[in-house]
């Protein structure tokens, strides 16, 4: 028995690493635990300011009447909701069939981003809310008048991101594919696709949270003229009522249907990413 | 036989370039009047300053570039299976595992990833990464993926592999392990290579043919022949004949580079 045998036997564990270790742990409990504890803070804040000052529900309703709104107003509101989830999520199928659609037809012909860029970008500058009260003229149908607002708000990113994406390929790579003969399918199928999967997610995560916002502006404009569409027009038709446990009801629904997108355009970009994107790799140390 | 050296002298030649001229914008002649015959089974180095265009020469034998004049041959006429090219980067795709990687060439001929299994494990063992088939390339080191790259090159057993300074970007022993490590690849698998290097040192230990280049313009002004036979170790690069050709090299450099000033 000498010293090198000891040595391996008991692995050294210094304090520097200790407190790394500890460090770690503490991390990981209050990633979860402080936005909770902000959370619960937040809203009996809200009660006490709502009981002490003695704020009139139609000025400001409290947590308990916003959530029992939530549940006698629930057959109103989960319809509303479905309509709106079905208008993000329709605009943003949409937005990716149509951005990616465009973004390989611009990487494909040099003629055609030439002649049709400009008029996307046209499209994407000239604030939805304009453009809102004509679709609604030209198109009878309420809902198929705000799927097309949100999917004009919804699919630039995706194309801007992906036609950079599908032009961003190492030209190394792009060299060797000319040497071993890659016609243009294989070149936009193993070298271009991959290279522009990152940017792509990067597109979907905004376009994610801009359809539900090019969906709540649609209803709002849309919805105005007596039909009635998903959470948006709900919550206007709410407002002017002064219903406000609906209306914060019909909010809080909105802004769960967004953190949903968004977690869920997340997840997929991780899982997507994980195994070799910088983005999605774990580090070490 | 891939063992068996044949006479620098009396090789079957491979390919030809004959009085190659390139000229970019117009006005930039990156090559001039170069003329070279690669031989099957020769090991050249092209050797030069920045700017004496062996680069260049390089891209017009991968076909990436086209001769403003002149003509390059090959023997037999050109294939798709003829060449392949490891560049200065490891160039590897890092979204598919060291696996997929190697199966490129394959792939861009259709040919299934299965059916090619064995021939890209060989590979991959002939460079010593037999255990990361299933990594990433940001798994390993840069020399290993370097050795992944040459590997992806070897896979297909292309007539002429293109290595344009591969190991630059290496530190000095990862580099020293490699070029010891191509030696012994190419005794195995008897390809040809044409190497784009600056350095003396590394075109004598590697080559048996140094094409010394000139810049301003890209010409080819001396060619030296490293008659040590293969293979070639430690023992090699300690000698005095080692020291010999690096002397004579480093002579037909810097003449290239007076010719330049």
């Amino acid at each position: 028995m000498n010293v090198t045998d000891s040595m391996i036997s008991a692995p050294i564990i210094d304090t520097e690493e200790v407190n790394r270790a500890r460090r770690r742990r503490i991390n990981r409990i209050a990633k979860w635990t402080l936005p909770t504890l902000v959370f619960i803070f937040s809203i009996l804040a809200w009660h006490l300011y709502i009981i002490i000052n003695e704020v009139p529900h139609y000025i400001l309703p409290g947590p308990l009447a916003v959530a029992q709104s939530t549940v006698t107003d629930w057959a109103v509101l989960w319809p509303a909701t479905l309509v709106t989830g079905r208008l993000t999520v329709l605009a943003l199928l949409m937005a990716v069939f149509g951005g990616v659609l465009l973004a390989v037809a611009f990487t494909q012909s040099k003629w055609a981003e030439m002649s049709f860029f400009p008029y996307a970008v046209i499209l994407q500058v000239t604030p939805v809310i304009a453009i809102a009260p004509l679709l609604q003229i030209y198109i009878d149908s309420a809902f198929l008048a705000a799927l097309l607002c949100a999917w004009i708000v919804a699919f630039f990113p995706i194309l801007s991101n992906t036609t950079i994406g599908l032009k961003s390929a190492d030209h190394n790579l792009q060299d060797l594919f000319s040497i071993y003969g890659a016609n243009r399918w294989q070149r936009l199928r193993y070298l271009a696709a991959p290279s522009a999967l990152p940017f792509f997610l990067g597109g979907l995560k905004i376009a994610g949270g801009l359809a539900l916002i090019g969906a709540v502006v649609a209803e709002f404009v849309i919805g105005r003229a007596g039909s009635s569409l998903g959470l948006a027009s709900t919550l206007l038709e709410a407002s002017y009522r002064f219903n406000f446990g609906r209306l914060y009801a019909a909010l809080i629904l909105i802004s769960v249907m967004g953190v949903l997108i968004f977690t869920l355009m997340s997840l997929l970009s991780h899982f997507t990413l994980r195994n070799w994107h910088e983005s999605a790799v774990k580090r070490e140390n | 036989m891939a063992s068996e050296q044949m006479d620098i002298d009396n090789r079957a030649p491979l390919l030809f370039m004959r009085h190659i001229e390139k000229v970019f914008n117009g006005d930039v002649v990156a090559l001039k009047d170069m003329n070279l015959q690669v031989n099957d089974g020769d090991f050249i180095s092209l050797l030069g300053p920045s700017g004496c265009g062996k680069s260049t020469a390089l891209r017009l034998i991968a076909g990436l570039l086209h001769p403003t004049t002149g003509s390059i041959e090959w023997n037999g006429g050109q294939s798709i299976d003829d060449l392949s090219i490891v560049f200065q980067e490891p160039t590897l795709m890092p979204w598919a595992t060291v696996a997929k990687n190697v199966w490129l060439p394959f792939r861009l001929r259709g040919q299934s990833y299965g059916s090619v299994k064995t021939k890209i494990l060989e590979a991959l063992a002939l460079v010593g990464l037999d255990d990361f088939a299933d990594a990433y390339p940001r798994e390993l080191s840069g020399g290993m993926k370097m050795r992944v790259s040459i590997a992806r090159a070897m896979v297909t057993s292309p007539r002429l592999i293109l290595m344009d300074e591969p190991f630059a970007a290496l530190d000095e022993i990862t580099r020293l392990k490699l070029d010891n490590d191509l030696l012994e690849l190419k005794d195995k698998i008897g390809c040809t290579v044409v190497f784009v290097t600056h350095s003396v040192f590394e075109s004598v230990f590697l080559s048996d043919r140094i094409v010394v280049m000139a810049a301003r313009p890209g010409r080819v002004i001396r060619e030296l022949q490293v008659k040590t036979p293969y293979p070639r170790g430690n023992e090699f690069s300690t000698s005095s004949e080692y020291t010999t050709y690096t002397r004579t090299a480093s002579e037909a450099l810097r003449e290239a580079m007076e010719l330049a000033a």
